[in-house]
């Protein structure tokens, strides 16, 4: 036996076991699809946040000479507009870049309002329980039972349309998920025991929310966050194509495809151009919300 | 005649987020026709993984690797999946779980679960499996089985929904039963009663049993052979009597000594000091030498040789002689159980407390109320330890969260040091009284570190500045002997024990007068019981605490408190000093309760304390 030669494997180098954040970082680095929503994710971001260092041209130019030029790779196409122009000879490309600003800044909105609506009566009635919760849950069917793009539409007629008014009023119309989840989730967290420690430690249930409830709902909350982002999305995009949303002369991409529809079956790339932007948007979106919601769920978990 | 099953060097790994885990390595069993085998161990011992590779139920990413597998001299490991599924699984072997609450179906009646896979299987036709399913569900102990048989699993009770399982499994004669933890999770007395009927059961119908449990006391009463797993490995095998009445490996001998019992005075626990190491790597020494008290150099760097006959044999390094001395050479300090006097001054009195529930179907179904505390009268009494002792259900968890303050009762009073607790700032009462709970794994917020968690009710007192509350919290760290290494860890990075301790470190931070602990150690594994149970008495002499502890477990009531309170369907049956309760109690139910307590038989506790003497 080669006494003393080998070494003393059974504690001393044991890998040190991982903090809940480092398993979680090494999932999301297995999980392709989740880097792949988030690459996209991060790029339209970085698009839409440089658009002015990015776009080639001014994206409200108009020059009727140039009226619908075909891309670059059509027969007619011109090296200087990529993209094409579109009816008014504004440079689609620029637009398009541009169009990812509104799209993001609505969409980014519309899901934090939405967010902080839902997550409050969520915990509220998940906390307290009670009448609370029969309050909440009548405004959730409530809210459920109302037609939600319908509502939008005359909404926004009523108020006039700008982009804020439009966040606001998606925002608005999208707290149900949120609440859902984070109602049941407070419901299962105030009854562990370290909510009772707390309590009996003298804290208040404001303290209570606030520091053992809400850091256990953060990673739901991010998941959420993601979905409702391509859902506001789409929503803008509605609104716009049907004339209530986003105004001209403001790039979107909802608009785009609305101001393209008229000339669709001679110049389809009026409408095809910007539908692959919101599509690549939006699956990005929730690529990154599955891989999220994947990596955070407690199931096949260690 | 070859034996009924043969497993030769099992080993199974593991996938885990950040290496592989070897659950499992050269586990060897082998059982005779109607011949009974114990596999105990601790947590993560892979006792459990060892049953279900042999039923093929292990999770997905799962590897398995052996020499033989023979079942009936039919080698298992060249029968495919879907044969094994259809002709031996339920027909040959059959399995019992622990958890009887999940593993019916909800949605199913009894009588359909009970006869799907029989008639299914094409083994017996629908009406004899009927038939059959009515009979065995009457040699369970059921009442009524024929009513039972259209009615559903949340018509009945956790031990009802055990003896429903075990039918299942005896469904179509299997020559293999094994059962994994079937009584952990249910009561003392309905535990006894299980046990009781499962060895009936294997004797009548003559099949081999594996009874895979965590108590040494549960298996050496209802079975022939006994196999210790620590580690993953198999570390010493034979005869149940044998392996209780004269262990050979120091583990074995260190868990025996681990174990609260009931009769003579209370000693000290020997806690085996440090939890199991996980087996990320496959080991090259003794698995156990970072834990064992006769460690030697040859221990850390070699494999240990097996050692004895094949009747009873270890893994270890140690021989007869020296093993001898070993067990006599490690003294026990008898404890002192401290009287209380009667004119002690109460810490917390429960006056009348009456605890009714109200619950009603839907917004405006009829009302049901549920009593759940009735009319207790309870005082705690300054530097005593009061056992609350009951069965699920008795209230006793009910009317803890009401001696806590953390409920208010429907009647009745609770004086904290004479002063009503409703007239009580939820400050004042957090300095007087603090809870310790049962789950270590829900009783810590996952997403603070421990030094946030221990310091949280100082904050809430604005106690001191950052820095004197950071000194305070490695002060009581070093109290329940926490290494201060671990204070930026995460509740996730810690084992069941120390979690345990940070909850004990929790409650003392602010210097509580006392402490209400709720099943504090039932969580736990047997060598890490120990270490708190110690800690837990060391805390209170030194300290001068009182301490409220409920507990099902008579040895533990044995081993820490001073008096003992029996409650009842919400009622206290019985209270008194805990000689006086053991040894002589004036209730029926206490005497229920001490009847179905596991425990060593009589021989072999004579032998271990000759040893002492």
């Amino acid at each position: 036996m080669n006494i003393g030669i080998e070494p003393n494997l059974t504690a001393a180098e044991e890998p040190a076991p991982l903090t809940p954040r480092q398993i979680m970082r090494r999932r999301a680095r297995k999980h392709r699809s989740l880097m792949i929503g988030a690459g996209i994710i991060l790029v339209l971001a970085f698009i839409a946040l440089f658009a002015p260092l990015l776009a080639p041209h001014d994206p409200f130019v108009q020059s009727l000479g140039k009226r619908m030029l075909p891309p670059v790779w059509v027969q007619g196409g011109n090296w200087d507009y990529l993209l094409g122009t579109d009816q008014n000879g504004r440079d689609y490309l620029s637009r398009l870049i541009y169009g990812a600003q509104v799209s993001m800044v609505i969409g980014i909105g519309a899901a934090t309002i939405g967010l902080l609506i839902g997550v409050t009566l969520g915990v509220l009635a998940g906390y307290f329980g009670g009448w609370v919760d029969h309050a909440v849950s009548f405004l959730l069917t409530a809210q459920l039972a109302l037609p939600g793009l319908l509502l939008a539409m005359a909404l926004v007629f009523i108020i006039g349309p700008s982009v804020w008014v439009v966040i606001g009023i998606i925002g608005v119309l999208h707290w149900t998920y949120y609440l859902v989840v984070t109602r049941s989730a407070t419901q299962r967290i105030r009854q562990l025991d370290f909510v009772a420690a707390a309590s009996a430690s003298g804290a208040t249930s404001r303290q209570i929310i606030w520091h053992e409830i809400l850091p256990n709902l953060i990673s739901q909350i991010i998941v959420i966050f993601t979905f409702e982002l391509g859902i506001a999305i789409l929503a803008e995009a509605s609104l716009s194509f049907l004339g209530v949303g986003i105004q001209p002369p403001t790039p979107s991409w909802g608009l785009m495809i609305a101001e393209g529809k008229a000339m669709m079956f001679y110049r389809p790339w009026l409408v095809i151009l910007p539908g692959i932007c919101l599509f690549v948007l939006v699956i990005g979106a929730n690529l990154m919300g599955d891989g999220l919601r994947d990596i955070t769920a407690p199931e096949g978990r260690n | 005649m070859a034996p009924l099953l043969e497993i030769r060097n099992l080993s199974v790994s593991l996938e885990l987020p950040n290496a592989r885990l070897h659950a499992v390595r050269g586990a060897t069993v082998s059982l005779d026709r109607g011949q009974t085998l114990g596999i105990v161990g601790e947590s993560g011992s892979g006792k459990s993984m060892t049953a279900l590779a042999l039923m093929r139920l292990l999770p997905r990413g799962a590897e398995v690797n052996l020499d033989r597998l023979a079942f009936d001299s039919q080698d298992l490991t060249a029968v495919p999946d879907a044969v094994f599924a259809r002709e031996i699984l339920g027909r040959r072997m059959a399995m019992i779980f622990q958890e009887p609450m999940t593993s019916l179906n909800p949605v199913y009646t009894i009588g359909r679960q009970l006869t799907e896979a029989s008639v299914r299987q094409g083994v017996l036709s629908a009406k004899v499996a009927h038939q059959r399913a009515i009979a065995l569900l009457d040699r369970t102990g059921i009442p009524d089985p024929a009513g039972r048989m259209s009615q559903y699993p949340h018509q009945l009770s956790g031990g009802q929904r055990q003896r429903v399982m075990i039918a299942m499994a005896l469904m179509m004669e299997p020559e293999l039963l094994i059962a994994d933890e079937p009584t952990t999770a249910l009561d003392v007395t309905v535990q006894a009663q299980i046990l009781e009927l499962l060895a009936g059961l294997q004797c009548e119908m003559g099949m081999a049993m594996i009874l895979i449990s965590h108590d040494l006391a549960v298996v050496s009463e209802h079975t022939d052979r006994v196999a210790v797993m620590y580690g993953g490995e198999m570390i010493e095998e034979g005869r149940a009597a044998e392996v209780m009445a004269a262990a050979k490996h120091p583990y074995t001998q260190a868990l025996l000594k681990a174990i609260p019992r009931m009769d003579g005075p209370p000693v000290k626990l020997a806690a085996i000091p440090g939890t199991v190491p996980s087996t990320t790597s496959i080991p090259k020494a003794c698995i156990f030498a970072s834990r064992c008290d006769f460690v030697r150099d040859v221990c850390r760097s070699g494999r240990p040789p097996v050692q004895g006959s094949d009747e009873h044999w270890r893994r270890c390094i140690l021989g007869e002689t020296e093993l001898a001395t070993q067990r006599q050479a490690s003294p026990v300090a008898a404890m002192v159980r401290k009287a209380v006097e009667a004119s002690t001054a109460p810490v917390i009195e429960a006056r009348d407390i009456v605890q009714v529930f109200q619950s009603r179907r839907g917004l405006f179904g009829p009302k049901k109320e549920i009593r759940a505390v009735d009319g207790v009268n309870l005082t705690l009494k300054r530097g005593e330890t009061l056992a609350l002792v009951g069965e699920s259900g008795s209230g006793k968890s009910t009317l803890a969260r009401v001696m806590l303050g953390l409920s208010l009762p429907t009647s009745g009073s609770v004086l904290m040091r004479g002063k009503t607790l409703g007239g009580m700032s939820p400050r004042e009462r957090a300095a007087l009284v603090q809870p310790v709970f049962q789950d270590p794994y829900s009783s810590l917020n996952p997403r603070r570190t421990l030094a946030e968690i221990i310091v949280r009710p100082l904050e809430l007192r604005g106690d001191g500045n950052s820095q004197t509350r950071l000194a305070r919290v490695r002060e009581v760290m070093d109290m329940v002997r926490l290494p201060q290494r671990l204070i930026h860890n995460y509740p996730a990075q810690l084992s069941g024990g120390q979690r345990q301790r940070v909850a004990i470190a929790r409650a003392l931070v602010t210097s509580p007068e006392a402490l209400v602990c709720d099943e504090p150690t039932s969580a736990l594994d047997v060598s890490v019981q120990a270490q708190i149970l110690n800690l837990l008495t060391d805390l209170q002499a030194n300290l001068g605490l009182s301490c409220l502890v409920i507990t099902h477990d008579m040895g533990v009531v044995h081993q820490i408190a001073n008096r003992v309170a029996v409650m009842l369907k919400g009622k206290l049956v019985e209270e008194g000093s805990t000689d006086a309760v053991l040894n002589h109690s004036s209730h029926e139910y206490t005497r229920t309760l001490l009847a179905a307590a596991p425990r060593f038989r009589a021989e072999e506790t004579r032998l271990e304390f000759s040893g002492h003497e």
